[in-house]
């Protein structure tokens, strides 16, 4: 059995009890540069810099205050106000998983902040942009740092918000404004789920804080009502983590702006699924129950799917979205196989924060300088001539691939080992994944920064200006050395063990497993592959028509197309349905309803005639009955 | 020889009252003597200084907790911990309407000359308006607060003229339009005069059958006489006609449409703010502390009156053509949701606090967002005065987008949308009321139930109004020669901004205001 999950204790004072500032600051932020409009139009992006940063600054001095309590005291609730009088107080949850939530939104987040000054200073809204990002990081930092569901929902809806606003920021090209709308309606899908789930939770517990729930769940409970929640609750963390069935939305979202999909198509808003996950998992996924066998089993299908689609896809963007859906999946996996896995879960969440934005804002960097061009068929060659993204994209390539001793190879490797000793048929379809990862990443560099040149005859690629390269160093920094720091003697699942417990044993880190070593050979098999496919022979430059199973991959698996035959058309049908009720039975019954009490408003006027007598008269009448009244219920 | 003792009074108690009446005296005496010229250089800051100074002694009062627990004055008033509450909202209200009041150009400069005389226009170009409105909203406002905290029903006689009379007089000194003004004036005095008559005779009759007019001994009399006293009975409605029309309840509710029209907007304001807060409080200490041991009776009565309000209130607005008098029926609906409120203050002591922080939250929210939206009614002008009629507020959104988001904002707040803190007053209305339907031993459950239904449904109609006229101002096409949006002077924008932050803040964190109203409510009324 797991090892019970720290007690929260009530917490006043010091940076935690200010914790608040860490929403507040991106908030103030994107209240100026709304309400204001124009007139912040010459230092808005500085605003926006700076109260991203402002957030940091609180989410470290907030970490270390909490690494100086004892670690069974290190959940700190701080209450905020009465916020639903009776039902929910609203208050922040200070503990290592939450903290390291905000240090990644607030710490990956000010980055893409800064490297936007450059990828948008040719756009003349990027006042608006900033407005967005900082409500993006207000409404992320209140998903993780709320101590019930009802905040941390508020969040939730809040970050699908941005997000919607960020997709469709140009919204002049119809295809980013039907691309956010697409995030958006499929993300209600997940949103409904949750909140069924929190209907369930409330009527059940009569609460929906974490306190409260820790209180009253004893672990390892398991029914139906509770495996009820958990699949609500997964449902909610496939909407937002793009994971399937409700993965479709994520591809189209590579239209919005590419930090933006930096920032929150990869590094951010996606995971909120995985924290959802592991944030109710003591609760409702306990190791070995059918709700977190069910995360296991989307986890690992999403892992699969997105590394398949990603193989196909010529569009950088595209690419790197398939790649992340497969990199959640590993992520949804982990969190499937309780408390053993959830420290690797969030690990890799860590580390492919850092290198997912690292290769994504290098993306961004190759766009710009090929006039934002985004077929890799377009591109080639290039590592010559943008030698800091090319540097930076590649060690982000090779924490991705799992390259022994970076980020990625920890920290995957940790969630396919776990996988492999609990789930082991699970376990071995992530050990192909990887190999497939291998594959499709591979392509990705060998067709953009090797080969020949195959560009647009108008194209001068050169490298970005150092406010958008500086970004990219910090971040593959990250992506180098940050697995190594977290897996090794188990840092991370020491330091979040209070928040989500422990494994009976602590697992140690073995270079030489049979899975670790199989996955390493897939992965040389798939980069190979791509080298001979894509790096020594010649790509060309227009898209082949490929064999089935390309077309497969291309049309992203048939998901829109399921979509479409499953619930688009029949919706659509649905409604027609509804609107000739709506016109026929309905609005006949409203419209009359509103007629009748217009014309009995228009009857009733006539009383009022301007006439001090009548008026007297009235009050007169009303004496009257009053006093008959009275004396008539007196007398029952 | 029998001497007469001479009776006490509480001064610190009174503190309040007596500054506001002091300094109306004092306005009085600045009329008489100081030169024209410097007549408003002295009302303004001794108007202002003596409502906050008396807010100020109301907040000693309330955070020394020394509210007081017996009656003040020799039996005359009390000034218990609902009073207290309701003085700092009338004092902040009354507070902000003379910030609208001192703006120049809402006030004729002679009342008394005839429209469109020759006379009108040399006083006009004298320039400068009635400065007697300083000690005259000081008298009403002193009544305001008077007119709650009575402890007997001929106090409570005497507030009632002294909150009305300036009043009556104010509403007749619009710089514009000044027939309309004159005939609201006119109006009001006549009606006001004749339900007056009314709460007088019915005070008489229950000192007939009670042989006292303090409250609490009314109630006292209630416990041991029988109740089926056809003179008590008649009292009782004679009684209730004279509450009912003051806040506006229907039947009696026709006065208030032509007078809101008519009356000076900032005028508008303080009535539809302060008289209401006023009067519901007067209503609640009436009922609840004269009345309580009749409740049996006076609830199914009431129980008609406040559906018949949220109805005719609701229906008629949606023909209005009029800012002003949609404003006004939307008064007459949210008196009736008030009534509601008042219904339910019943059975245990928890109920009654309860319901009690309700419609003190109620009146709270509610009075700040109505002199928030009269303020915004003041700045949409036509050349003739304001711009009352509806069709000239189309298109508005596209012409001053801030002025018309601010206003919407406003109405949606009437509305009952959450978010807003009129979302909370209607919730707690109507949840302390289905809550008094559930004790245990009221037969009248399911008809609280039935009167939230009616409500609710109120609600929507007037939802319907209150959307109507966003529709028109963000989805219309302005046209050519709209009205002119003037530009707000300080006093007015500060108006406005206090409302809207009022308005905001406590939807977002109702338990601001809902705390201090629960304190307040938790003390009950002295009995």
């Amino acid at each position: 059995m797991e090892s019970q999950i720290a007690e929260i204790a009530q917490h006043t004072g010091g940076v935690i009890g200010l914790s608040w500032l860490m929403i507040a600051f991106p908030l103030v932020g994107a209240f100026v540069l709304l309400v204001f409009g124009r007139f912040t139009n010459r230092w808005g992006h500085l605003l926006g810099v700076a109260m991203s940063l402002a957030s940091f600054a609180v989410a470290v001095l907030g970490f270390f205050e909490l690494i100086g309590f004892g670690e069974e005291e290190r959940r700190r609730a701080v209450h905020l106000y009465e916020f639903i009088p009776g039902m929910v107080d609203m208050g922040l949850l200070i503990d290592p998983l939450s903290i390291s939530f905000a240090l990644l939104i607030t710490g990956v987040g000010s980055l893409i902040h800064i490297y936007s000054i450059g990828y948008m200073s040719h756009d003349e809204h990027r006042r608006r942009f900033f407005a967005y990002l900082n409500l993006f990081v207000a409404a992320m930092l209140l998903l993780v740092l709320a101590d019930n569901y009802v905040g941390l929902f508020i969040g939730w809806e809040g970050v699908g918000l941005a997000s919607y606003l960020l997709i469709g920021f140009w919204q002049f090209k119809p295809s980013a404004a039907v691309a956010a709308k697409k995030a958006f309606v499929v993300n209600r899908v997940g949103d409904f789920g949750l909140l069924v789930g929190m209907f369930v939770i409330w009527t059940t517990f009569g609460t929906l804080t974490f306190q409260g729930l820790g209180e009253q769940i004893t672990p390892g409970t398991e029914n139906g009502t509770m495996l009820a929640i958990g699949l609500l609750l997964l449902l909610g963390a496939c909407g937002k983590s793009a994971q399937l069935p409700l993965q479709s939305w994520l591809l189209d979202a590579m239209e919005g702006p590419t930090p933006v999909s930096a920032l929150i198509h990869a590094a951010t808003m996606v995971t909120a699924g995985v924290y959802l996950v592991v944030r109710s998992g003591a609760f409702f996924f306990p190791e070995g129950s059918g709700a977190a066998l069910a995360v296991a089993v989307v986890g690992a299908a999403t892992l699969l799917a997105g590394a398949i689609i990603g193989c196909a896809k010529d569009d950088i963007k595209k690419g790197l979205a398939g790649s992340t859906m497969s990199q959640i999946g590993y992520m949804m996996l982990g969190a499937g196989l309780g408390p053993a896995g959830y420290a690797f879960a969030i690990g890799h969440l860590i580390t492919h924060g850092f290198f997912k934005a690292d290769l994504f804002l290098g993306a961004g960097s190759v766009m710009h300088g090929m006039n934002d061009e985004v077929d890799m068929r377009k591109y080639g060659g290039l590592r010559k001539f943008m030698p800091v993204t090319f540097a930076t994209f590649f060690i982000g390539y090779l924490a991705i691939i799992g390259f022994p001793l970076l980020s990625g190879y920890f920290t995957k490797d940790g969630i396919i080992e776990t996988a492999v000793h609990h789930q082991p048929i699970l376990g071995w379809l992530a050990v192909l994944g990887a190999g497939i990862t291998g594959f499709y990443m591979s392509r990705m560099v060998f067709m953009t920064f090797f080969g020949q040149k195959r560009w647009a005859d108008d194209a001068h690629p050169h490298e970005s200006p150092s406010v958008m390269t500086v970004p990219l160093m910090v971040l593959s920094l990250g992506a180098l050395g940050l697995g190594a720091y977290l897996v090794l003697s188990n840092r991370l699942m020491l330091f979040l063990a209070p928040a989500v417990g422990r494994p009976e044993e602590l697992p140690a880190f073995h270079f030489t497993s049979t899975p670790g070593l199989a996955t390493l050979a897939l992965v040389a098999v798939g980069a190979a592959f791509a080298w001979m496919r894509y790096g020594r022979a010649e790509v060309p430059s227009v898209q082949p028509r490929g064999s089935f199973l390309t077309t497969f991959a291309r049309r992203d698996l048939y998901g829109d197309a399921l979509n479409e035959s499953l619930f688009m058309r029949p919706g659509q049908w649905l409604t027609r349905i509804a609107v000739f009720f709506d016109n026929r039975g309905i609005d006949g019954l409203v419209n009359g309803l509103a007629a009748g009490i217009g014309g009995s408003s228009g009857r009733l006027r006539r009383i009022q005639t301007g006439f001090a007598r009548t008026y007297a008269l009235s009050i007169l009448i009303g004496a009257a009955l009053l006093t008959g009244a009275l004396l008539l219920v007196g007398n029952i | 020889m029998n001497s007469i003792p001479a009776p006490t009074i509480e001064y610190g108690t009174l503190a309040p009252l007596l500054v506001v009446f002091g300094a109306a005296i004092i306005g009085v005496l600045v009329e008489a003597f100081a030169p024209r010229y410097l007549r408003k250089a002295i009302h303004v800051p001794l108007t202002l200084l003596s409502l906050a100074g008396a807010f100020a002694l109301v907040l000693v009062q309330v955070l020394r907790g020394q509210v007081s627990t017996t009656a003040s004055a020799v039996g005359a008033l009390a000034v218990d911990g609902p009073s207290l509450f309701i003085w700092g909202v009338i004092l902040v209200l009354s507070f902000v309407c003379v910030l609208l009041i001192n703006d120049e150009g809402h006030f004729v400069a002679s009342a008394a000359a005839v429209p469109g005389s020759a006379d009108e226009e040399e006083a006009e170009s004298a320039g400068g308006g009635h400065t007697e409105v300083y000690p005259l909203v000081l008298f009403a406002v002193g009544g305001m607060l008077l007119f709650p905290a009575s402890h007997d029903l001929l106090m409570m006689f005497v507030a009632l003229e002294v909150m009305s009379l300036p009043l009556y007089l104010l509403c007749g000194l619009a710089r514009r339009r000044r027939l309309l003004s004159q005939e609201a004036s006119m109006k009001y005095f006549l009606l006001g005069a004749f339900s007056s008559a009314f709460f007088l005779y019915g005070t008489a009759m229950i000192y007939g059958y009670a042989g006292t007019v303090s409250l609490p001994g009314i109630n006292q009399a209630l416990a041991r006489g029988a109740a089926l006293d056809p003179l008590l009975m008649i009292g009782l409605a004679m009684l209730g006609v004279g509450l009912m029309f003051k806040i506006g309840a229907a039947p009696f509710q026709a006065w208030k449409p032509d007078v809101y029209q008519g009356a000076p907007t900032p005028i508008t304001a303080l009535m539809a703010s302060g008289t209401l807060v006023a009067a519901v409080g007067a209503v609640l200490r009436v009922f609840w502390v004269g009345l309580g041991n009749l409740d049996w009776n006076w609830r199914p009565v009431i129980w008609g009156v406040a559906a018949l309000t949220m109805i005719v209130g609701s229906i008629l607005a949606i023909t209005q053509t009029d800012i002003k008098r949609m404003l006004a029926y939307s008064s007459i609906a949210h008196a009736g949701f008030l009534l509601v409120g008042v219904m339910a203050t019943f059975g245990t002591a928890e109920q009654n606090a309860s319901s009690l922080k309700a419609i003190l939250f109620y009146l709270a929210v509610y009075g700040i967002t109505t002199v928030g939206a009269f303020a915004v009614v003041t700045l949409v002008r036509d050349p003739g005065g304001e711009a009352g009629h509806l069709s000239r507020w189309a298109g508005l959104g596209k012409r001053a987008p801030m002025l018309a988001g601010v206003f919407a904002f406003f109405l949606l707040a009437f509305a009952g949308i959450p978010l807003t803190s009129g979302f909370f007053g209607k919730y707690a209305v109507f949840a302390a009321a289905l809550d008094s339907g559930t004790q245990p031993g009221d037969s009248m459950g399911g008809w609280m139930a039935a009167l939230v239904v009616v409500g609710v449904v109120a609600s929507a109609i007037a939802a319907f109004f209150y959307v109507r006229v966003i529709v028109l101002m963000f989805f219309s096409e302005p046209s050519a020669d709209g009205p002119a949006i003037a530009v707000p002077s300080m006093g007015t924008v500060t108006v406005i901004a206090v409302s809207l932050l009022v308005t905001v803040g406590v939807g977002l964190y109702p338990e601001s205001v809902l705390g201090v109203a629960d304190d307040a409510a938790r003390s009950l009324f002295i009995r």
